[in-house]
């Protein structure tokens, strides 16, 4: 039964590992934009700390999007996604194994490069920890909402405009109580409320999106 | 190359009807009243024109499309009552190899086997010298030819249990010797009491081989909206 959640997660940490190069080009994304910020907007330390927690936040979402649309992409192109759906395997724990594979490779790195950032946009010191928790849980919410939107699109040439369309929306709740929780850590308000509520989303996403996406691969495949 | 020792453990006794299958694409009937019984043995060939549906029809039998009508029997019962024990024996190489071009085919064929559970006594190494690829282990796929990749998704054929190989058109980029080979690989699989349908253009050699020829539906008999507008 787990047979296909750990083979699918060797060989996709395995072939991460292969492609370095192309597995760093959100974390780059997400490093550039937030050095480039104090340059374009103001280097002074008390006008930053005020956009911080949603400058990162956003900076975050948007280098999971771009990450997400790869999720399932090659193994459409090569056939091994038309060998997986006809495995004598339960499909939502293979898709789960690739959530986890991306979570690992984007929105882990992302949350640790993070605290980082947050020093170069002179980020208070009361929302570093809530940063990081925000962003662990956040990121895993984004990788997971992102594969419905991936495995919906999967077979459409260029699905990426549509990918960004169809998860968006699905993405704001996870912006607005990373943001919060981080701003009002800053502003010396209790954040366990807006932690709770992410913890909330996490666990419902982790509930639905294996069986959406997996749903959503077989409808992709029938085309 | 391709010989495999005779194998002593046969196959518990199976079948496949596909009984009057039809798929309608696009309002444009593919296929229809399609049907044949297969018993342990028998390799079937689909042929026919391109665009005819052969592709269509072997991914049907494999459930990664469901037909527009008719049914598919596997030990004479619907195929979605027993889908995960028909999926256990069957073997499917579609058009695309199936094979993650960063990894070497060695490694491909491990990810395979473990999806698979496939307990051959048969080491990865052997199984992927057999089949023409010694000293080919270790190169990423992406470095290897289209015959050589098309191969090394081949060498799933000996380390596999299952009884039904569907093969959508194996014999793609594979040289002269290698068609041969894997003739000798088919009609061996077919002796032991396994069961095969494939795709092809070729004209095989091997005797005792059934034909299912696709034709393309006469738009005639259809709606009006028969033209293909792709």
């Amino acid at each position: 039964m787990e047979l296909g959640f750990f083979a699918i997660l060797r060989r996709d940490l395995l072939l991460a590992f292969r492609h370095r190069a192309e597995i760093a080009n959100p974390v780059i994304f997400f490093l550039i934009v937030v050095t480039l910020i104090p340059l374009g907007l103001t280097p002074e330390a008390s006008r930053l700390a005020e956009i911080a927690p949603g400058i990162l936040w956003v900076m975050a979402l948007l280098a999971s999007l771009l990450s997400v649309e790869g999720m399932f992409q090659s193994d459409y192109r090569d056939g091994t996604l038309e060998q997986m759906i006809i495995l004598p395997q339960p499909l939502y724990l293979m898709v789960l194994a690739k959530i986890l594979v991306h979570w690992l490779v984007t929105g882990l790195p992302l949350t640790l490069l993070a605290p980082l950032l947050g020093m170069m946009l002179s980020l208070p010191e009361a929302g570093y920890i809530p940063l990081i928790l925000s962003l662990l849980m956040g990121t895993a919410v984004l990788s997971l909402v992102g594969a419905i939107g991936a495995a919906l699109t999967v077979a459409l040439r260029k699905g990426g405009l549509l990918l960004s369309l169809i998860v968006m929306p699905l993405y704001m709740p996870a912006l607005i109580f990373g943001a919060s929780t981080v701003q009002r850590a800053v502003d010396g308000f209790p954040v366990d409320g807006s932690l709770a509520v992410l913890g909330a989303l996490l666990a419902f996403s982790l509930l639905v999106s294996p069986f959406a996406t997996a749903g959503a691969l077989r409808v992709s495949m029938h085309g | 190359m391709f010989t495999t020792e005779p194998n002593t453990d046969l196959f518990s006794p199976y079948s496949l009807d596909l009984k009057a299958l039809a798929f309608e694409r696009d309002d444009r009937m593919l296929f229809s009243d399609v049907s044949v019984s297969l018993k342990p043995g028998d390799i079937l060939q689909v042929e026919g024109p391109n665009g005819c549906g052969k592709t269509t029809l072997l991914r049907i039998i494999t459930t990664a499309l469901s037909p527009s009508a008719g049914q598919l029997l596997w030990q004479g019962q619907n195929i979605s009552q027993v889908r995960q024990d028909y999926l256990h024996n069957l073997l499917f190489l579609g058009h695309l190899p199936g094979l993650k071009q960063a990894l070497s085919p060695e490694e491909n064929l491990i990810w395979w086997r473990r999806l698979n559970q496939s307990q051959v006594e048969y080491c990865n190494s052997e199984a992927l010298a057999r089949i023409g690829l010694r000293g080919y282990e270790d190169v990423p796929c992406s470095n290897l030819s289209a015959g050589q990749q098309r191969r090394a998704a081949l060498a799933r054929l000996l380390v596999t249990k299952a009884p039904l190989w569907v093969l959508d058109e194996p014999f793609t980029a594979i040289d002269k010797q290698g068609v041969s080979e894997l003739e000798s690989l088919l009609t061996e699989h077919s002796a032991r009491g396994g069961m095969i349908i494939l795709s092809t253009h070729q004209d095989l050699g091997i005797p005792g081989i059934k034909r299912l020829p696709l034709r393309q539906e006469s738009l005639g008999q259809h709606s009006s909206f028969t033209m293909d507008v792709t």
